[in-house]
């Protein structure tokens, strides 16, 4: 029995459309949800927004100015905690790693990066939030810091694989030690890929809010001090957007906005960094 | 250009006239016309990158899939311009089948689907109707008595030579007219390439049969009539024997003789 | 620009000429303890993790036994915890998107891949890319302010008028519901499994899509026969990927799944996930066994999304293995 050449066209037809209709499923949501934030943030974006703190409902004027710095905050002390970590330990398996080890620090960092971020809260509560007896802007640092480590590691460790050998023992042949040459040399080449992989790392705990529930807490103020709760932009975002007013909801809006234009802002950064290497 | 083939139009299989072949801005293939005669072996020969499989895939229009390849020319398959308007590329491959280089079965099925893929597109299938044709063209590409204990084992598992002539029982279990081989040995051991040799010498008695190789002495053991492509050009072509000890143009001399290539 | 390597030579030599050679030895040496210990750090960070986690689940563990994942009690008030509905909350929800995303994933793959020029191709795989990196709690708010509400007024009324009959779409439309969270799980888990596909279907050599195309088969026959069998187990595991990731998910769940420990058939129901009955009661939870109890729904959500990631591992790096050493 014959299959004719025109059922078999007309199916591939049919698949071809099929798939069409399935990347447009996919992309469609994307696109309203960027209608959506575009439109309603941008009507709730002005001066106040970004230099006030959240009044009361009903009352004009609010911002999320607190939200914005307590995010700041936290991602450089996140940053500050985090980065030595990964990258030093990056150096450690780029330079001495090839035994057991290293294998089990890779692991682990693969480990680490698939859990789920509100675990991450939960152990840097009982690290830092039971033993202080409350919540604070360093509990929330840690737990970002820990999101951003595993992070860090592996696209540092990357970046430093990718530098010619020849380089490192150019560097070793004439007597440059070994310490000055992983920092002075192939951590220097690498510098645009390891910031690629920085900003991306920062990117991405930019926007986490469930680590820092029960770490920083929030705070409707102004954080004033590290060791207590301080506000976060993506907190502020979540407070609000379950909250039955619609004012905080536009605020709501108005913060995704805000957010969304900063990672978005560091993404194109990081590729910018990423791509000038290639040109190099 | 000598062009020395003899036959009269009825045994003419594929018809070449000024075929060219451009990919962007490279001209690949100049202004080749050529015959290929029913039922017989031609073997395009020629050094690296003069065009030879540039040309093959043209006649099943593989070149279909590369956006920049450009073809012109008339290729007449029997009597129908495979490169035609409203002519489908699928129907045209149907009837011009390929072997490749590197064996490449397909690697999450048995030897048994493997040899009945290419028929099972064109027909809804009986299985008595397939265990025969697996059979039949195994048994034609001499795998039948190595395999048939195990034909619903992986493809994977068998030897290159083996594979390879898998390749070749999918290729004729489609029932095509025409068969091109792209080097189909080259990927193999002297023992396998032998095997592959004789195979050919049986399938021209069905098929018409286009090979493209870079071993002389393959071309000269198996075909009937030889082309020789240089720098897309063909220099020369006509009877195998001719070709290899009274060639007409210094050129295939001097190749043949290894003065280059 | 940086330092030249003759520089570092010339000024490593001068130092050199000044210091004991002792010295220049222990920068290396320095250098090395120090990388070690960030290294260790990690090993250290997993460990504390796994360790506290544990510990702080023990008196829940102790308390409860089996009962923790058979018994549908949770009272903070009677010290009772029972947490199935959180286990049902998390299967369904997350098995359900899956089941939902992964033919729209296979399939978006397949026509950035095989079907539309690569050009277009090109432009589109950073867009899906992009969806993978919106943030969760971006996702929940367009969740409930815009979805749900959505579900609300059109989608579900038209479930419960058609196929009402049915247990699964019985009730009362809320718009915050187990339906809504498998929908925005089912948009945030998309995105990974499309990229993930993609460089699956882009890893199989051309030698298969040649084979089937010099057969005569059509593009549609080609994907079938020499493509998605080549790719099929890491497809899989990029679905399972995207389970992971399913199951982890807090926030956007937690806006919009109603936060309702019913264990119920019908999609339109509110439910409960364990992640987000941990960011709802954590941070309040005072007392010692709810605390723990809590504790021992994480070290749950842990032990299964662990698992779930390295099956996925296992199958895309099985993929890569067959790719390099499989084909002859």
């Amino acid at each position: 029995m014959m299959r004719s050449v025109a059922v078999r066209k007309a199916k591939n037809h049919l698949m071809t459309a099929l798939m069409l209709a399935a990347t447009a499923a996919v992309l469609i949501p994307l696109g309203l949800i960027f209608f959506h934030i575009v439109k309603m943030g941008l009507s709730s974006l002005n001066p106040d927004f970004f230099t006030n703190i959240p009044k009361p409902t009903g009352e004009t004027g609010g911002g999320m100015a607190n939200g914005m710095m307590g995010s700041f905050v936290m991602i450089a002390m996140a940053s500050l905690i985090g980065l030595p970590v990964g990258i030093l330990g990056a150096i450690y398996l780029a330079e001495f790693g090839g035994g057991r080890t290293s294998t089990a620090i890779r692991f682990a960092a693969d480990v680490l990066s698939g859990t789920p971020s509100i675990i991450t809260g939960m152990v840097a509560y009982t690290l830092l939030v039971v033993p202080l007896k409350g919540f604070s802007a360093l509990a929330g640092s840690v737990a970002l810091a820990m999101i951003m480590i595993p992070i860090v590691l592996r696209t540092t460790e990357e970046q430093l694989k990718m530098v010619p050998g020849s380089l490192r023992e150019a560097s070793l042949a004439l007597g440059v030690p070994l310490w000055r040459t992983s920092l002075k040399v192939t951590l220097r080449s690498a510098l645009s890929g390891v910031m690629t992989g920085v900003l991306l790392a920062v990117a991405r705990v930019a926007g986490e809010t469930a680590p820092l529930l029960f770490t920083a807490l929030g705070n409707q103020f102004w954080g004033k001090s590290l060791t207590q709760p301080m506000a976060a932009l993506p907190l502020q975002i979540f407070n609000f957007a379950i909250s039955p007013y619609e004012d905080w909801h536009r605020l709501a809006w108005a913060g995704a906005l805000v957010l969304v234009t900063v990672m978005f802002a560091l993404s194109i950064t990081a590729r910018y960094f990423g791509s000038s290497r290639e040109k190099a | 250009m000598a062009n020395d083939i003899r036959g009269n139009m009825n045994d003419i299989k594929v018809h070449l006239d000024g075929l060219n072949i451009h990919f962007g801005k490279t001209h690949a293939v100049k202004d080749v016309s050529i015959d290929f005669l029913e039922n017989s072996v031609t073997a395009i020969i020629g050094p690296s990158g003069c065009g030879k499989s540039t040309l093959l895939r043209s006649l099943n229009r593989m070149h279909d899939l590369v956006p920049s390849a450009q073809v012109t020319g008339k290729i007449m398959l029997d009597s129908d311009d495979i490169y035609g308007k409203g002519i489908d590329p699928v129907s045209i491959r149907r009837r011009v089948g390929m072997v490749f280089q590197k064996p490449n079965p397909f690697p999450a099925m048995s030897i048994y689907d493997n040899v009945v893929a290419g028929y099972k597109l064109n027909s809804r299938m009986v299985k008595s109707e397939a265990d025969e044709i697996v059979e039949s063209c195994l048994k034609r590409v001499a795998l039948w008595d190595e395999v048939k204990d195990r034909l619903k084992t992986n493809a994977m598992n068998l030897s290159g030579g083996q594979q390879q002539r898998l390749c070749i029982a999918r290729t004729i279990a489609v029932k095509p007219e025409v068969i091109l081989m792209d080097e189909p040995a080259s990927a193999l051991d002297p023992i396998s390439t032998l095997k592959i040799e004789e195979l050919i010498e049986e399938l021209k008695e069905r098929y018409t049969i286009i090979i493209v190789t870079h071993n002389m002495q393959q071309a000269a053991r198996v075909s009937d009539y030889t082309a020789f492509l240089y720098m897309g050009e063909l220099i020369e072509c006509g009877g195998t024997k001719k070709i290899f000890t009274t060639p007409e143009q210094k050129q295939t001399e001097d190749y043949i003789t290894g003065r280059f290539g | 620009m940086s330092t030249s390597i003759t520089e570092l030579a010339v000024q490593s030599a001068t130092t050199t000429e000044h210091e004991a050679p002792a010295k220049r030895w222990n920068g290396d040496r320095v250098f090395r303890y120090v990388t070690t210990f960030f290294a260790l750090s990690i090993l250290a960070i997993l460990g504390l993790m796994l360790v506290e986690m544990t510990s702080e689940s023990l008196p829940a563990i102790r308390k409860f036994g089996v009962k923790f994942l058979t018994s549908s009690d949770w009272d903070a008030v009677q010290e009772v915890f029972g947490a199935l509905p959180y286990l049902y909350g998390s299967v369904v929800s997350s098995v359900l998107a899956l089941l939902l995303a992964t033919p729209l994933s296979i399939g978006a793959a397949i026509f950035i891949t095989e079907i539309c020029p690569k050009r277009v191709g090109k432009l589109i795989a950073p867009l899906v890319e992009l969806l993978a990196a919106i943030p969760s709690v971006i996702y929940g708010l367009w969740g409930v302010l815009v979805m749900a509400p959505w579900l609300q007024s059109t989608v579900q009324p038209f479930l419960i008028e058609r196929f009402g009959f049915l247990p699964f779409f019985q009730g009362a439309p809320y718009g915050v519901s187990m339906l809504a969270a498998v929908f925005i799980l089912m948009i945030m888990v998309v995105p990974i499994i499309t990229s993930i596909t993609r460089e699956v279907l882009l890893a199989v050599p051309s030698s298969q899509k040649e084979a089937a195309i010099a057969l005569g088969a059509t593009r549609w026959e080609t994907i079938k026969i020499a493509i998605l069998p080549y790719g099929k187990s890491g497809i899989l595991g990029a679905a399972i990927l995207g389970l992971g990731r399913a199951v982890g998910e807090t926030m956007a769940v937690t806006m919009v799944i109603g936060n309702s420990p019913q264990i119920s058939l019908s999609l339109l129901s509110p439910a409960y996930t364990m992640p987000s009955v941990i960011a709802n009661e954590f941070a309040e939870a005072t007392a010692k066994l709810h605390g723990a109890a809590l504790m021992e729904v994480g070290l749950i959500l842990l032990v299964v999304t662990l698992v779930i990631n390295a099956l996925a591992r296992l199958l895309i790096w099985s993929v890569s293995r067959s790719a390099n050493g499989g084909a002859a």
